[in-house]
């Protein structure tokens, strides 16, 4: 290892970091024959930055030249920038050498485009390659794939990693074509169908032979930038859905856009990355993949962004009071769900715990319920207490609002030690 | 006041249960040896462990719910809090007394008491796998201390013997004074002196250390703070996510390393 890997991966790092997709899950390989390494199903994080994201995999570029030029990219052409490349042996050894001592979980490799992109395409499989055959290495390795290469190699991608990506990035195609001139959707959509298929395609073929090797075991993934096209949230969650069913990727990302080019006029300029809004396009993302939601009930023609102020939940929950209260101990799993300041474990545990006994309040604080929030819509057994029907969505919104503000700082100059004397 | 004594030992908790059941005495404390205080007043019972006991009573508790939850009370008693003998007596009782399962009845207390403290365990396992730093010493041993909140270093062996299979390596409990040591083979158990080692920080002495290890600690530490995100910091989540209390083992956190090599 030469002391020049040091700028090496510092530049390379600084080049992926705005890669968002972060999970090691969704894997299980096991360690076989006394080699290196194993992926955990449920994933592992190993340690945190300051901007409070997870650090799980190393993630690197293999290099950040480009012969594209997207908009929204810290790596494009026309940035004048400290560029590097890897050779496959410092990435192999890096990984390697962080994974003996436990910093990291796996490997994230992307890459920019150089020459064509079945030569970058090349390049990074080789790593993965060398990682499993040569390292006898059973750890994570998440590959990008690169629209454009052949299906000879994105099929051997796909045995040798445990999840690849394609980045859509921006939700729409008019605003794709305006900010990446080189790209459009079909480039990007294309490579998702064919991992789809193959992903399928190698299930059935482990039904008749157990041996197959797995193609792509976690799945693939893609990310969002929300912030730098003025797409509505209604467009960003609907291409997610759509992505979620017809795609069968586990994850879309969303990424919050950090203006990396504020010389470029075709993007906004923000004063800081719209942090708020990712956090809800999560919630919201949560909610039609773990609470039973429809898109069309969190974001509609009426209200097509989220409110920012309060939970997709909880403001679903304000638009409809209608469904409430509901009687927790007599309501379905998926109307209990829907109730805000219940979730997914908590109203499990209610299912479970109501059959022994009816569970009241303090049965449900100790479950684990927010009870700040969901007293407005449950009833349960106790006393009646005023509901979001008595007390109207708009007051409910308010109390709420009010409990979640910071407490005011004290206001020195208009409290102030009386004088025992009073001079005059 | 009825005080039962037992020998640290989770054998030795299970028979004193045993002793509790068989004698139709509510226990008011079941107390180990070494937080023992002598009570004037109180009637008590120094139980002896016996592994005949423990087999009757664990087995009957596997009989009436399974193995998972067997799984569970162990993880409890490893969270060695003060209060965890009489949940877990409270627990075994019940569910040796309900004809049906009960560990799903959440509006019982010491369910969930016992699940509460299951659960904090279980994560506390995880953050050792997570947090474990090993270091490289000359004798191709990679070395990490890890200081646990509870004694979850047992139940978290097999990951790393099945994910390091080709090293060996060595997890030290600083705060309890034991470790485990894998040579290609078996893991045992291990003690270890001070000489070495720092216990305090967690450290391997300079002279035993390899000579790759503080470049690629400063490798790792560089790679750390580049990507890190400016325009996003966020200390609050940075430290519910990474507690202080970790930090003295990670190398990412030591910020008197310099950066320069050398």
């Amino acid at each position: 290892m030469k002391p020049e890997t040091v700028n090496k991966l510092k530049i390379s790092a600084n080049a992926a970091k705005y890669d968002v997709s972060c999970a090691s899950s969704g894997s299980n390989r096991p360690n076989s024959g006394k080699g290196l390494g194993n992926a955990a199903p449920w994933g592992i994080c190993h340690s945190f930055t300051e901007d409070g994201r997870c650090v799980s995999l190393l993630k690197l570029m293999l290099t950040n030249y480009c012969i594209y030029d997207c908009a929204y990219c810290a790596n494009r052409k026309s940035n004048d920038i400290r560029r590097t490349t890897f050779a496959v042996k410092e990435v192999v050894d890096l990984t390697i050498e962080f994974y003996r001592r436990n910093y990291i979980e796996g490997l994230f490799l992307s890459s920019g485009v150089i020459k064509n992109p079945d030569y970058t395409m090349e390049r990074m499989v080789s790593v993965a390659k060398d990682l499993r055959i040569k390292q006898n290495y059973n750890g994570y390795i998440h590959l990008k794939s690169i629209p454009g290469a052949s299906d000879e190699l994105q099929q051997q991608a796909g045995i040798y990693a445990d999840r690849l990506s394609v980045n859509i990035e921006i939700a729409t195609e008019n605003n794709l074509k305006m900010l990446a001139p080189d790209k459009n959707f079909d480039s990007i959509l294309n490579p998702m169908n064919t991992i789809k298929n193959k992903i399928i395609e190698n299930k059935e073929e482990r039904r008749k032979f157990r041996h197959t090797p797995r193609f792509s075991p976690a799945g693939q993934s893609t990310q969002l930038i929300v912030g730098a096209t003025p797409d509505s949230d209604k467009h960003i969650l609907n291409l997610a859905g759509d992505l979620y069913d017809s795609k069968n990727l586990k994850r879309v990302y969303y990424s919050g856009f950090i203006p990396v080019n504020s010389y470029d006029k075709r993007l906004p300029a923000l004063k800081e990355p719209p942090l708020k809004r990712e956090n809800r396009l999560y919630q919201a993302d949560w909610l039609f993949r773990f609470y039973h939601f429809s898109i069309d009930e969190i974001v509609n023609d009426e209200y097509p962004d989220l409110d920012l102020e309060i939970d997709p939940k909880l403001s679903y929950a304000l638009r409809n009071p209608w469904i409430f209260p509901v009687d927790i101990n007599k309501a379905s799993y998926e109307t209990i769900l829907r109730v805000p300041g219940v979730g997914v474990l908590s109203a499990k545990k209610i299912i479970l715990g109501r059959r022994y006994s009816k569970l009241n309040l303090s049965n449900l604080k100790k479950i684990g319920v927010v009870l700040k929030r969901a007293k407005y819509f449950i009833t349960c057994n106790e006393l009646k207490a005023p509901t979001i029907n008595e007390l109207l969505p708009e007051n409910v919104r308010r109390i709420l609002l009010k409990e979640n503000r910071p407490v005011k700082q004290f206001n020195k100059s208009l409290y102030k030690q009386l004088s025992l004397f009073p001079v005059n | 006041m009825n005080l039962f004594i037992y020998d640290q030992t989770f054998e030795g908790l299970l028979t004193a249960i045993h002793d509790a059941i068989d004698l139709n005495i509510k226990p008011d404390n079941i107390i180990s040896t070494k937080s023992f205080q002598d009570d004037l007043f109180a009637t008590k019972h120094f139980i002896s462990t016996d592994s005949d006991k423990f087999d009757k009573i664990w087995n009957q508790v596997k009989e009436n719910s399974n193995e998972q939850n067997c799984q569970r009370i162990f993880k409890a008693f490893l969270s060695e809090s003060s209060d965890i003998e009489m949940i877990i007596h409270d627990y075994i009782k019940l569910v040796i007394d309900t004809p049906y399962n009960v560990e799903v009845n959440f509006s019982e207390d010491s369910v969930l008491k016992l699940n509460n403290i299951q659960k904090k365990v279980g994560s506390e396992a995880q953050r050792v796998l997570m947090f474990v730093r090993f270091q490289k010493t000359t004798d191709d041993i990679y070395y990490s201390s890890f200081d646990p909140k509870y004694n979850v270093i047992p139940l978290t062996v097999n990951h790393f013997r099945n994910r390091f299979a080709d090293q060996k390596w060595v997890i030290f409990d600083t705060r309890r004074k034991f470790g485990y040591y894998y040579d290609l083979e078996n893991v045992r158990e291990i003690t270890i002196g001070k000489q070495k080692i720092d216990f305090g920080t967690g450290k391997v002495n300079d002279d035993i250390l390899h000579v790759s290890e503080r470049l690629f600690q400063k490798l790792w530490k560089s790679y750390y703070d580049t990507i890190n995100i400016k325009e996003r910091k966020n200390l609050k989540v940075h430290m519910q996510f990474l507690p202080k209390r970790f930090w003295k083992f990670l190398p990412e956190k030591d910020f008197k390393m310099k950066y320069v090599l050398n």
